[in-house]
């Protein structure tokens, strides 16, 4: 019985690894994926970065605005104007690219927008971080309005200015709020760029798919790219729960 | 202490809220002298906090000028910020900086606002936290000190940025009563040693003992003032009459 069951073992690992080497080893397709695990990440990278820097200018400026326009409102000064202006611009920006699939924008930036563009990816970059950064503007916001009122006068009251308060006190303070949901974002990022492969990059989903057209065997190379999918992930997470350890020292 | 060198003075002061239906302080005028203790009462919503509040613009007046230290705060060039350094603020609920050490939150603003070296700054603020008793706590975290300790921390905050006046609004009422003596202590040390204070609160004994003038405020405007002898022994308002006999 045993002996059987080592021999259906030994002729299941033979057939896997002859599949392996056919799918992966022969002709040195193992590249495909290589290269799309290369251009998920780069994207996922540069999106990361892009979204994060814009939504922290658009927070900024729709709780700024939200906080001071009443002061502003007594002095209409040209600050009023420009915080007004830069206020209504940021909601439009909110509305159509969280009202829109990315796989239409990333269509839109590719086809229309940098329709003289060679390289597909930083294109994707710009899309999915376009789109992250309308998700992240609306995490950071929602996190600097969940700091109490009381951090932001005690700030300004020691005589820091609207940006130092924001700076030295609130960021800090709403960035360790918000970590769990922005992990999400970046997870969802992540993933998302999966549909990159619509406007020709080559990315890690884009990559399996290849190497399956190429062997007309599905399983190995599509289970292989959610593996490698999930690996990210998973490293991602711990990543990220380390860093939100850290910061909990302070409430021992 | 210098007496007669008027500190702030407050002229026609208003604050209204939708569109003047709702009237928190309608029209108040008054003079703080250098080393006075103002103790400001009244029933709740009567607009104490507000006033004191609109001395360092954290409630922006509707109308009316406050003119500290010379310069008029609520001109729209003021740099409203300079004179924040200098008029310290105590809040009824510490508003301490929850992610930071008790000593990184006496040394923040000294060291950015000030250009305070981090000795120095650390030096200092070691310093007062030992006059508060609380020499010992420069390494915790707000979260694990209890109440009055907080408000302690709280005052030496203000105090690290040397201001040449002291705001507090109520520093007492969110505290258990067995820590109200401690934080009430440290505060009459402080206007024994001649610090100006403008005090919104609830303990009229405070008010009785370190006050040098009291204000009663009710519906947005200064009912009476008076001496805390005369104020207590002998209300003139029979608004303020009403309010002792309730509260005494």
């Amino acid at each position: 019985m045993i002996k059987q069951f080592g021999i259906w073992l030994g002729s299941m690992w033979a057939a896997f690894a002859k599949e392996f080497n056919f799918v992966f080893i022969e002709d040195n397709r193992y590249q495909h994926i290589v290269k799309g695990f290369g251009n998920t990440l780069k994207i996922t990278a540069g999106a990361l970065v892009v979204g994060i820097i814009i939504g922290i200018i658009v927070a900024a400026i729709r709780s700024s605005y939200d906080k001071n326009k009443e002061a502003m409102a007594m002095h209409k000064g040209l600050s009023y104007y420009v915080f007004t202006v830069a206020n209504a611009i940021c909601k439009v920006y909110l509305t159509i690219f969280r009202g829109t699939p990315i796989v239409v924008q990333l269509l839109i930036f590719y086809f229309i927008i940098f329709a003289n563009a060679k390289n597909g990816v930083p294109v994707a970059i710009f899309a999915f971080g376009i789109n992250s950064g309308a998700y992240v503007a609306e995490i950071f916001r929602g996190g600097i309005m969940s700091i109490d009122g009381g951090q932001f006068e005690a700030g300004r009251s020691l005589g820091f200015n609207y940006l130092q308060t924001m700076r030295y006190i609130i960021i800090p303070q709403m960035f360790k709020a918000v970590l769990p949901t922005l992990c999400n974002e970046f997870i969802a990022l992540l993933k998302e760029t999966s549909v990159a492969g619509y406007v020709g990059i080559i990315d890690l989903t884009k990559a399996g798919n290849v190497i399956a057209g190429r062997t007309f065997s599905y399983y190995m190379p599509l289970i292989a790219v959610a593996i490698i999918y999930l690996v990210m992930v998973l490293i991602l997470t711990s990543l990220v729960g380390k860093l939100e350890r850290r910061l909990r020292k302070s409430e021992r | 202490m210098s007496d007669n060198n008027v500190l702030i003075k407050v002229s026609g002061l208003k604050k209204h809220y939708n569109k003047s239906s709702v009237k928190a302080l309608d029209g108040i005028d008054c003079e703080i002298k250098e080393g006075e203790v103002v103790v400001i009462i009244g029933p709740s919503g009567s607009g104490k906090s507000t006033f004191l509040r609109s001395l360092n613009l954290l409630e922006i007046p509707t109308e009316g000028s406050i003119v500290f230290d010379g310069i008029d705060i609520t001109a729209p060039k003021a740099n409203i910020n300079k004179h924040r350094q200098k008029m310290g603020m105590v809040f009824q609920h510490f508003n301490l900086f929850p992610n930071m050490t008790i000593l990184k939150n006496l040394t923040l603003a000294p060291m950015k606002l000030l250009g305070k070296s981090k000795e120095e700054a650390e030096k200092k603020a070691r310093e007062l936290l030992e006059r508060v008793g609380l020499g010992d706590r420069a390494d915790a975290y707000p979260g694990q000190l209890s109440g009055g300790q907080k408000q302690r921390v709280a005052i030496v905050r203000a105090l690290c940025m040397e201001p040449e006046v002291m705001l507090f609004d109520e520093p007492t009422s969110a505290l258990d009563p067995e820590m109200v003596g401690e934080v009430l202590d440290v505060m009459k040390q402080l206007a024994s040693e001649g610090m100006t204070m403008v005090v919104v609160t609830h303990e009229m004994g405070f008010a009785r003992e370190v006050g040098t003038r009291i204000v009663f405020m009710d519906g947005g405007v200064f009912v009476e003032e008076n001496t805390p002898d005369e104020f207590f022994s002998n209300p003139q308002s029979p608004r303020a009459v009403d309010f002792l006999s309730k509260v005494l």
